[in-house]
């Protein structure tokens, strides 16, 4: 006969493997190498950073859901996420209160009030490194590399501005003056291919504001191939457009939309850098753009199959 | 437009693929309700007490979408009742017991075939309906004065597990060839396409050198990629024709049958059966021997599992049809109908729906679907019931073909909330043409 209730759920009852956690869980996978390398480049204080910024961030979401008495979402890991990448994107010197203010105000103010993930109109992590900037001028006091000479006291983006460019192959690896996880470019590039290999994101944002920069600079510095790759591979370029750009909440979601707005992105970074006060714009650049994502999203959505003409 | 529409990676299970139909013992009684296709349900021409045979007619049909029923097994009518059908309605069930004999009806003979009308009349009677789930009668497909540029016969089998069609497409190429051959002699059709996912070898090197020396016949491979077999898409992938809302296949000259439809029009055109019995496969993470199966019509489920070995866990989970579209029945008893490709049983691990968390706005919905619908926009326009957002969505287009559920990361309802938004439109639209 019958046997007990059954389950009456409606189609399709298989779901994919692929979760909210799983995909934060390969981001901070992805994040690994750079985390590594910003450690061995600018010592043990990078982690003290790094830990900071992800405890006071998953923290700020816990107590913000008790208090508003909502489900708890920090096994979702974005918390994870937005406090590791804050913490990268900050300099090894920071004072630690400051790296953790810059957390809570991530979750708090950015992401928490407006509904939580999914609901934020701009990116936690790059809003609240802006937020710090003006606030703190976190970025002006850029830490740099234990194991190099301290003989300059300029970025690279600074060193570049005078005409002074460093090796092609410290910036690459990164030995070379910024925050935690933006100078190791090769360290990011294994996070980013690890992405697309996981189809975690796709090339289309990456590859398409990279090479904006790449082209712009290239012009504008006289078509100077090594001067294009300095400006390409130095500030926080490559960690911006795969780790930040590639937020889904705050970036289009077809391939057209991801082009218009990286290239964007890579254009208002170009301007800022060459023509703006502040010497890195990639923050601003990525921030501007989320806010016109929704326009973005509306001017490039999918052709409905057979659809009414309208 | 792109070469394929889009569609999601699933995974296949097709455990049964290379194993035969074999034919199942007679069960002790059936369940034959009268509405097993889509339109009005039969009217029930027996009384309980009535001794029927195998092929006897029970249920005439009712208007013009409508279809008869037979008796699959010989036996005696025990009861007359209402049944509960998924989609909320009621219509008559005749529960039949079998005498164990499965005597043949003498009224049993081979239709006399010389038009179009008569083979219409012959498909008619015969109580074919669509085999693929969607159970539409199919003489009505074929009942039109429009042109009919492209047969296409859909062995897509796109779903996980199931393997019924392309067992089918194997064990009865001659009912295929036999009917494809009646067909177009009395129909004028242009080009017969054969649309089949290149994961099922077998049935398209059967096809192949069955047909190889047919013009008008053309088989097609098409990629491993569901939703393959959603008429639309097929049509699609075959011909580059668009269906657009609110039109039919016939209408870009296209009628699409099922293998499984086409072989069984053929037998009927052989043999003067008419549909009693169908293959199904029988799986599911608990079914001790998963086979495919020729069961009687009206056959309680739990008799069919019997048959393959019974369970090796408690069932929480059972389907009609496979995974992405199939239907949750609540109890064993319900009986297997013209439509069940395969009954799918599962237990609690399996059946168990994963929690639902905040979108996260990955677009991972929108980029599955093939028809391009923005669930996300058609969730918004559901909430302030915005009829225009909700057209604007694509929602309409809906066929809860399930790729957008089972892409996101969220686990979201999203096929359960497409229902309602189109439901709703449905009823905004209708409210305003009246205003």
């Amino acid at each position: 006969m019958a046997a007990s209730r059954m389950y009456l759920s409606i189609s399709p009852h298989i779901r994919s493997k692929i979760s909210t956690t799983s995909i934060m869980l390969d981001v901070i996978i992805a994040l690994l190498p750079a985390t590594v390398a910003g450690c061995i480049i600018f010592g043990l204080r990078s982690l003290a950073v790094v830990a900071v910024c992800v405890l006071a961030a998953v923290a700020s979401e816990f107590i913000f859901n008790h208090i508003m008495k909502k489900d708890q979402t920090i096994g979702d890991l974005s918390a994870v996420v937005t406090g590791l990448l804050l913490g990268l994107n900050l300099s090894a010197n920071i004072p630690l209160w400051q790296a953790a203010v810059g957390s809570v105000f991530a979750i708090i103010i950015v992401k928490c009030i407006f509904g939580g993930l999914g609901c934020n109109v701009v990116n936690p992590a790059i809003t609240a490194r802006v937020f710090m900037l003006i606030a703190f001028g976190a970025m002006a006091k850029v830490a740099f590399p234990v194991s190099v000479d301290a003989v300059s006291s300029a970025t690279p983006l600074e060193l570049i501005k005078n005409d002074a460019t460093p090796s092609l192959i410290d910036l690459f690896l990164g030995k070379k003056g910024g925050a935690i996880g933006e100078t190791c470019t090769l360290a990011l590039i294994i996070g980013g291919v690890y992405l697309i290999a996981r189809r975690v994101i796709t090339w289309h944002i990456p590859v398409t504001m990279i090479a904006t920069v790449f082209i712009f600079s290239f012009i504008i510095e006289d078509f100077s191939f090594i001067s294009a790759l300095s400006w390409t591979m130095s500030g926080g370029l490559f960690i911006g457009a795969i780790f930040m750009a590639t937020d889904y909440v705050t970036s289009p979601s077809t391939p057209l939309g991801k082009i218009i707005f990286a290239f964007g992105a890579g254009f208002i970074t170009v301007v800022i850098r060459f023509y703006g006060t502040y010497p890195e714009g990639v923050s601003f650049a990525i921030l501007l753009m989320n806010i016109v994502n929704p326009y973005i999203e509306t001017l490039t959505k999918r052709k409905i199959f057979g659809g009414r003409e309208k | 437009m792109s070469f394929y529409l889009k569609g999601v990676h699933i995974p296949h299970f097709k455990h049964t693929a290379n194993l035969s139909a074999v034919k199942m013992t007679a069960p002790k009684y059936v369940s034959i309700p009268t509405s097993m296709h889509i339109g009005a349900p039969a009217t029930p021409i027996v009384k309980v007490g009535d001794s029927v045979k195998v092929g006897t007619l029970i249920a005439e049909q009712n208007g013009y979408i409508s279809s008869p029923v037979y008796s699959s097994i010989s036996g005696t009518v025990t009861e007359i009742s209402d049944m509960l059908l998924s989609n909320g309605k009621t219509a008559p069930i005749i529960k039949i017991e079998s005498d164990g004999e499965m005597t043949v009806d003498e009224s049993i003979s081979v239709p006399v075939v010389d038009s179009k009308e008569d083979l219409i009349a012959a498909i008619k009677k015969s109580g074919i309906v669509g085999l693929g789930g969607a159970g539409f009668p199919t003489y009505v497909k074929f009942d039109t004065d429009k042109p009919i540029n492209e047969l296409i016969i859909n062995g897509a089998e796109c779903e996980p597990y199931i393997t019924s069609d392309s067992v089918t497409m194997v064990d009865r190429i001659d009912d295929i060839v036999y009917a494809i051959d009646i067909i177009t002699k009395y129909i004028k059709i242009d080009k017969i396409i054969f649309g089949i996912e290149k994961n099922k070898q077998a049935a398209v090197n059967t096809i192949k050198s069955a047909f190889k020396d047919r013009q008008n016949v053309e088989i097609k491979t098409l990629p491993t990629l569901y939703p393959q077999g959603a008429e639309k898409v097929l049509i699609y992938h075959t011909t580059r024709k668009v269906v657009k809302i609110g039109e039919l296949p016939i209408d870009v000259g296209c009628v699409v049958s099922n293998s499984s439809t086409i072989a069984e029009i053929g037998n009927y055109l052989k043999t003067g059966m008419p549909l009693i019995e169908r293959c199904i496969t029988v799986d599911g993470n608990i079914v001790k021997n998963p086979k495919n199966v020729i069961v009687p019509i009206g056959t309680p489920l739990e008799e069919v599992f019997e048959f393959c070995g019974g369970f090796t866990d408690e069932p929480k989970k059972v389907l009609y049809g496979g995974p992405m579209m199939g239907i949750a029945v609540p109890y064993l008893t319900v009986p297997v109908l013209k439509n069940t490709n395969a009954i799918l049983a599962f237990n609690r691990t399996e059946a168990k729906v994963a929690k639902t968390t905040a979108c996260i706005r990955c677009g991972a919905c929108v980029n599955a679907c093939p028809f391009g619908i923005n669930p996300v926009a058609a969730t918004k326009a559901l909430k302030t019931e915005d009829l225009d957002g909700l057209e604007k969505s694509g929602v309409e287009l809906c066929m809860s073909c399930g790729c957008c559920s089972f892409a996101c990361p969220a686990k979201r309802p999203i096929v359960q909330n497409n229902k309602i938004a189109k439901e709703t439109l449905l009823r905004l639209r209708a409210k305003e043409a009246k205003a």
